[in-house]
C-alpha cells in the first residue's frame, strides 16, 4: 500500500466533561480504513459508537473534546485542524455521515431537492440550477424518482427519507461514508433495500464505509472488517470471517449467543448478565470483568492489551486462548 | 384451529378507523373513508403457548392486541375467552376480565411510573382489584412475582425506583406487574425491541419460564422474525390487516408458502459473513390501508401475481398439517422459493 489509508486513527481518546468527572466515551482506539473497505463497528448502547462517529466528523458537543491521539484522513491530520478548515476541506468532501435517526434529519419545511442542493451550493459552489440537476440525478442513483426532488419530507416514506439522506451524503463523492445505525426503525424489507444500495454504491464508487450498528447480522452482511466495541474500547477486531468464525473475546461470544439467527434451528438465547458499565468510573482492569463468566483475579487488576492472535485478528482478553480451548472441548 | 384447549379464540375480527375529514370535505359530501386496520383476523391461542404475531409496521399487529384487550372495541367479530365474547361486554363487565388478560408494553422506560417504587408498581393492580386485604399479603404476592421474573433477592429490588434499574430489569418489573394478578393470558407488544441485544435474552427467558412453569399463554407481537422463531410456538404473519400465513415458526421460516412471508424472510440478514446476502423479493412499499388493493392484498408487490390475484381474495388454506397460507399459488410459490427461482426485484443503480 503506497497510498495513505482513507482514515487512520491512533490512540484516539474522546472524553465528555461533566460535573462529576470525565466520561471516557472513546478510550484509546487504533484502526485504519483502506480504500473501498467496509468496517463494521458493533456495540451496545452507551459503548461509545456514536461518540466515535461524531469525533471522526469533529462534530462534538461543547463538553466533548479529543483528549489524545490522532485522526488522519488521506494522510492529513485533522486532529488539530480549525473548525472552519474541517468544514471546508473534510466534511462532505472527504467524510460524510448518515446520522442516527436519519429519517428525522431532513428539515420538514424545505423541499428534499433543495436540501440536497444546499450541500452542493455551499461546499462546491454550484449554481442553483446545476445543484438541483445534480440533486435529481443523486436521487435517481439511490432509487428515488427524481421528480420527488420537489416534494417535502413528509411526503416521503421512511425508506425514501433514508435514501434521500444517503443521496445527500454522496453529493460531493466522499472517500468515506460513516453510517450510524442506517436502518434502525426501518422495516426489514426496506432495510434489505438499503443494505443492497450501500453495497452497490461501494462497488461503483470504491467508497469506504464505517458501519455502526448494534445489529450483528446487519454488520455481518456488509462488512469486510469488524470491530467489537465495549465501554469505549475495541475488545476484538479482525476480518469478518475471523470474528464470526472463531470469536475469542467472551463479550463477542456473549453477543453471538444472545442474538437470534433466522437460519438454523430453534435455539435458546443466552443473555450476558449485568449491564454496560458507567463510563464515568469504568471498572478497573478489563472493563468487561464484572459481566465476564471467565473472570479471574488478574482481570480486575490489569488491563488486557489488544493482542494479535494471528493473521491480524486482535483480541483484548487475558485468557482468550484458554476460553477458546475450553469452548472447543465442550463442542467436542 | 388447534386440537388442544384454547384460551382465546378470535374470529373474523375487524377494526376500521374512520378517516377524519376536513370541514370543507364534509360539506362536499362523498363517502366516508376508513382505515382497514384489521380486516377479518381469526386465530386461536392455546393454553400455555406463545403465539407470535409478526409483520411490518402498519400491518395491524398492535391493533389486534389492543382489540383483544378491548382498549379499542372492534368493529365486528368475536373474541371468545372462556366461553364469553369479550367484544360484546360493556366497559363495566369487562373489568372482571381485566386481571385475567394482562399486557406488557414495548418501552419499559415509558411504561413504569418513575415516581413509584417497584413495590408500588407491582402491587397497584392487587389493591385496585381488591385481591389483597393487607399490605403483608401484598408483600407476599409481590415477592413471589419478583422471584418469578428473576429479580432475586426480591427485598433488594422492592423499594427501588425505576431509575435505579436497567432496561432489562424495568421490563421484568413490567412483567411482574402482569404476573402478580395471576392472568391466563399476557399480551406482550414488542417486549424486547427497546432493549440491548445482550439483555434481550433475560427478558425472553423470563417469558418462556412463565409459560412453562405457570402455563400462562402469551401473545407475542414482534417485527423480528428471527426472534419469533426462537420464542414462539405458533406464528402468524400479518400484512395490511389480515393473516397471510400461520403455522409452526420453524417450518414457517424454513419453508414459507406465501410470497410475502418469503420476502420477509429473505430480507432478514443472517449473522454470518459467509451466509447468503439479503434479497428483496417484494416490489415497492406497503400500500395504504385506507383503500387496500382488491383481491389479494399483496398482489401489488408480489413477483408472481396473476390476473386472478387482482380479482379474488385468496382464502387462508391449509397447506400442510398445522400450516395455513392465503395465496392462490401457494404450491408454486413454495416450489419456486425452495429452488431459488423466486426472482429478486432488481433495482437500477446508474452512475
Amino acid at each position: 500500500m503506497s497510498k495513505a489509508p482513507v482514515l487512520e486513527v491512533q490512540k484516539l481518546q474522546m472524553y465528555y466533561k461533566t460535573t462529576e468527572g470525565d466520561v471516557k466515551a472513546v478510550d484509546g482506539l487504533n484502526f485504519k480504513v483502506e480504500e473501498g473497505e467496509v468496517l463494521g463497528i458493533v456495540g451496545e448502547s452507551g459503548c461509545g459508537k456514536s461518540s466515535l462517529a461524531q469525533t471522526l466528523m469533529k462534530l462534538l458537543p461543547s463538553n466533548g473534546a479529543i483528549k489524545g491521539g490522532e485522526i488522519t484522513v488521506e494522510g492529513v491530520s485533522i486532529t488539530k485542524m480549525r473548525d472552519y478548515e474541517v468544514r471546508r476541506k473534510i466534511r462532505w468532501k472527504k467524510i460524510a455521515m448518515i446520522p442516527q435517526g436519519a429519517m428525522n434529519a431532513l428539515n420538514p419545511v424545505f423541499r428534499v431537492g433543495d436540501q440536497i442542493s444546499e450541500v452542493l451550493r455551499v461546499h462546491a459552489g454550484a449554481s442553483k440550477k446545476e445543484a438541483l440537476e445534480t440533486s435529481k440525478s443523486l436521487l435517481q442513483l439511490v432509487g428515488v424518482d427524481p421528480k420527488r426532488a420537489a416534494y417535502y419530507p413528509h411526503e416521503f416514506s421512511g425508506g425514501m427519507k433514508q435514501r434521500a439522506m444517503i443521496a445527500m451524503s454522496l453529493a460531493l463523492k466522499p472517500a468515506l461514508l460513516i453510517a450510524d445505525e442506517p436502518t434502525t426503525a426501518l422495516d426489514v424489507i426496506v432495510q434489505a433495500g438499503i443494505i443492497r444500495l450501500l453495497l452497490a454504491l461501494r462497488r461503483e464508487f470504491g467508497m469506504s464505509i464505517i458501519l455502526i450498528s448494534h445489529d450483528l447480522a446487519l454488520v455481518a452482511q456488509m462488512s469486510d472488517t469488524i470491530a467489537i466495541m465495549y465501554a469505549g474500547e475495541f475488545v476484538e477486531y479482525g476480518r469478518a470471517i475471523q470474528v464470526y468464525g472463531t470469536p475469542y473475546h467472551p463479550y463477542t461470544l456473549g453477543l453471538l449467543g444472545a442474538f437470534a439467527d433466522i437460519s438454523g434451528p430453534k435455539k435458546k438465547l443466552v443473555s450476558v448478565p449485568g449491564s454496560p458499565p458507567d463510563l464515568l468510573n469504568p471498572p478497573q482492569g478489563c472493563r468487561f470483568n464484572p459481566r465476564c463468566p471467565y473472570v479471574k483475579d488478574v482481570c480486575r487488576e490489569k488491563v488486557p492489551p489488544l493482542e494479535d492472535s494471528g493473521e491480524g485478528h486482535l483480541v483484548a482478553c487475558h485468557f482468550w486462548k484458554q476460553v477458546h480451548q475450553q469452548r472447543m472441548e465442550v463442542a467436542r | 384451529m388447534t386440537e388442544e384447549q384454547s384460551v382465546l379464540e378470535v374470529r373474523d375480527l375487524v377494526k376500521f378507523f374512520p378517516v377524519r375529514k376536513t370541514f370543507v370535505e364534509s360539506l362536499r359530501g362523498g363517502e366516508n373513508q376508513v382505515v382497514h386496520a384489521i380486516d377479518g383476523v381469526s386465530f386461536d391461542v392455546g393454553k400455555g403457548e406463545i403465539f407470535g404475531l409478526a409483520g411490518e409496521s402498519g400491518s395491524g399487529k398492535t391493533t389486534v392486541l389492543r382489540s383483544v384487550l378491548m382498549l379499542i372495541p372492534p368493529t365486528s367479530g368475536s373474541i371468545m375467552y372462556q366461553g364469553t365474547d369479550l367484544a360484546k361486554l360493556s366497559k363495566n363487565e369487562m373489568k372482571k376480565y381485566r386481571t385475567k388478560i394482562q399486557v406488557v408494553f414495548q418501552d419499559p422506560y415509558e411504561s413504569v411510573n418513575p415516581r413509584m417504587t417497584v413495590f408500588d408498581i407491582v402491587s397497584e393492580g392487587l389493591f385496585i382489584n381488591k385481591l389483597v386485604t393487607s399490605t403483608e399479603e401484598a408483600i407476599t404476592r409481590v415477592t413471589q412475582a419478583l422471584k418469578d421474573v428473576q429479580m432475586i433477592p426480591p427485598e433488594q429490588y422492592m423499594f427501588r425506583y425505576p431509575h435505579e434499574l436497567s432496561g432489562g430489569q424495568r421490563q421484568r418489573v413490567a412483567i411482574a406487574r402482569a404476573l402478580v394478578l395471576n392472568p391466563d393470558l399476557i399480551l406482550a407488544d414488542e417486549p424486547v425491541s427497546m432493549l440491548d441485544v445482550s439483555i434481550r435474552a433475560e427478558v425472553l427467558n423470563v417469558l418462556l419460564s412463565v409459560k412453562q412453569k405457570r402455563g400462562i399463554s402469551i401473545i407475542f407481537v414482534t417485527h423480528d422474525l428471527a426472534l419469533s422463531k426462537d420464542v414462539c410456538d405458533h406464528l402468524a404473519i400479518m400484512y395490511l390487516g389480515i393473516i397471510v400465513e400461520m403455522g409452526n415458526p420453524e417450518e414457517l421460516v424454513s419453508k414459507p408458502y406465501h410470497p410475502y412471508t418469503q420476502a420477509l424472510i429473505a430480507a432478514v440478514p443472517i449473522p454470518d459473513p459467509a451466509a447468503a446476502k439479503v434479497k428483496v423479493l417484494a416490489k415497492g412499499e406497503i400500500p395504504t390501508n385506507v383503500s387496500p388493493p382488491s383481491g389479494c392484498r399483496y398482489h401489488t408487490r408480489c413477483p408472481i401475481a396473476k390476473q386472478i390475484c387482482r380479482e379474488k381474495v385468496p382464502p387462508l388454506e391449509q397447506v400442510s398439517p398445522g400450516h395455513w397460507a392465503a395465496c392462490h399459488f401457494w404450491s408454486e410459490a413454495n416450489g419456486m422459493y425452495q429452488s431459488g427461482e423466486m426472482k429478486e426485484i432488481e433495482e437500477e443503480i446508474k452512475v
